[in-house]
């Protein structure tokens, strides 16, 4: 029933595949770098998501295309950050549970309903997860809303948000370029310049941009090749 | 066994009077008759029409909910045995018929919306909840050892939709309506109803207008004494679902005493009798 691109990876131990925050494995040894930068922001009419496509096992990047943005619903969509499988394991349950909402009520159910699901796999929990989430989408009573679902389970409603390991590099970016009420196109460019600039200083993150624009019509996907990435300076 | 349950029955089918009998067909709601029937659950149903009247009306910023509650006792103390429940917020039930068969379907109902919001974080929608109670209802129809509900549920929603009106019937049917009445002055209350512009109303306008058709459908029962219960779930009382408050109670229920002294009265000078 996964609409997910296939990660076909098995999750175990500490180089288990991961992409998100840091994690140091209890014996002390060399940390276990893990990285993601993804990204969502809201316009009128809709949101624009993005993310890297870099899943790495410690030095080794086991997928350089790998896809961070899974459909929850047809309007709504999740980015990914963390343990793959943690966040698959969510975002699958989260999915069924949309699925049965939309059987039950006979409308497609809002993107703070699903929201409030990701939270609650995420707090109850906690302890047993490493998922740091962003939820975004459109629905008809709303319009576009982004939802960030950070590590612990606390849910916050932004107009734009960041996450992953990549997204330490480009807050001061974000905070001087986003302006409210950008056009649908002002939007997809500030995410795949924000996400270019993280790529390139975050080990972590890099292959190419994904960004899928949703809105009452439904999705539409992108992809910013490596030749093609917003540049910031020629020559270093 | 089957001989002796049909030998039971004739013996008990000779002691009614009633015309509409199941003749052996009728001692179990798990049993149809030939032409069809679950007999049991129409049984159910007669003691809905026996009891005091339930009226609905969903208006332009809310729902009014209405019931006659019949008053067994002059010591009892105004106010108690209520009809009327909240079923979560912004979800309001009334109930005609036996109302402690409406207390189990309150607290089902309560327990379906304290779930939607734990799961899904979010106020039940009104058809959800309405299915979940027709579905409730329904079950009961299936098994021989259990009995049907005897007693029918007007359900009032303001959900992000806006306001909406259910009624679930011990059959486990459960409509939408833009008005609608159950018990006894059901036919009086529909017939009235039906003359209303339901949808042009404020909730202020249509509390008098259900006092009113409680008022009159209470004439049926007119040597009982019984007091209105009137509730509301409107813009005005920040879309929960409570009681009217005093101000407008005493408005409809004196409008509706006038209106009934008009009626009755045959003089062209009408005195506006205040009680």
């Amino acid at each position: 029933m996964s609409r997910l691109a296939s990660n076909s990876f098995v999750a175990a131990g500490p180089e288990a595949p991961c992409f998100g925050l840091d994690a140091t494995p209890a014996t002390g040894a060399d940390e276990v770098k893990t990285g993601t930068t993804i990204m969502a922001v809201e316009f009128d009419g809709g949101v624009v998501v993005g993310a890297d496509s870099r899943t790495s096992t410690g030095g080794y990047v086991a997928n350089r295309v790998s896809n961070k943005i899974t459909p929850v619903t047809e309007h709504i969509y999740c980015c990914r950050s963390g343990s793959a499988a943690d966040t698959q394991a969510i975002s699958d349950y989260v999915r069924y549970y949309m699925d049965m909402y939309e059987n039950t009520s006979g409308e497609e159910p809002e993107v703070k309903v699903a929201a409030h699901l990701f939270r609650s796999l995420c707090y109850n929990n906690k302890d047993n997860l490493m998922a740091g989430i962003i939820c975004a989408g459109w629905d008809k009573r709303n319009g576009g809303s982004v939802y960030s679902i950070p590590i612990g389970g606390a849910v916050v409603k932004q107009p734009f948000t960041i996450g992953g390991s990549g997204s330490g590099f480009i807050y001061g970016y974000c905070d001087a370029n986003y302006r409210a009420n950008m056009t649908r196109d002002e939007c997809a460019q500030f995410v795949k310049n924000a996400i270019s600039l993280a790529m390139s200083r975050d080990g972590s993150s890099g292959g190419v941009i994904r960004i899928a624009v949703i809105d009452k019509d439904g999705v539409h996907r992108e992809v910013v090749y490596g030749n093609q990435l917003p540049q910031f300076h020629d020559s270093y | 066994s089957p001989t002796s349950a049909r030998h039971h029955a004739r013996t008990s089918a000779q002691r009614h009077t009633m015309s509409s009998i199941g003749t052996g067909y009728d001692l179990s709601a798990g049993t149809f008759s030939p032409d069809g029937r679950v007999f049991q659950v129409e049984y159910a149903a007669k003691a809905v029409e026996n009891r005091g009247t339930a009226v609905g009306i969903v208006c332009k910023d809310g729902v009014v909910l209405g019931v006659e509650k019949l008053i067994l006792s002059k010591m009892l103390m105004e106010g108690s045995n209520k009809h009327i429940f909240s079923v979560d917020e912004h979800a309001g039930l009334a109930c005609s018929g036996l109302v402690t068969d409406a207390r189990q379907i309150v607290n089902r109902a309560r327990a379906e919306a304290r779930s939607h919001r734990s799961a899904y974080g979010e106020d039940i929608p009104g058809r959800v909840l309405n299915e979940r109670i027709g579905s409730f209802y329904h079950v009961y129809t299936l098994y021989g050892h259990v009995r049907p509900f005897g007693c029918s549920v007007l359900v009032g929603v303001y959900d992000c939709d806006g306001p909406k009106l259910y009624m679930a019937e011990p059959s486990g049917v459960s409509y939408e309506y833009t008005a609608c009445a159950a018990g006894k002055g059901r036919q009086i209350a529909m017939t009235k109803l039906e003359k209303l512009k339901v949808g042009e109303m404020t909730c202020r306008e249509a509390a008098v207008e259900v006092a009113k058709i409680i008022y009159e459908a209470h004439q049926e029962m007119k040597d009982k004494d019984f007091e209105l219960e009137l509730s509301w779930i409107c813009d005005e009382s920040n879309k929960v679902h409570c009681f009217v408050p005093q101000d407008v109670y005493d408005d409809a229920v004196q409008k509706a005493k006038a209106a009934l002294e008009e009626d009755d009265s045959e003089d062209e000078d009408e005195d506006e009798d205040v009680e």
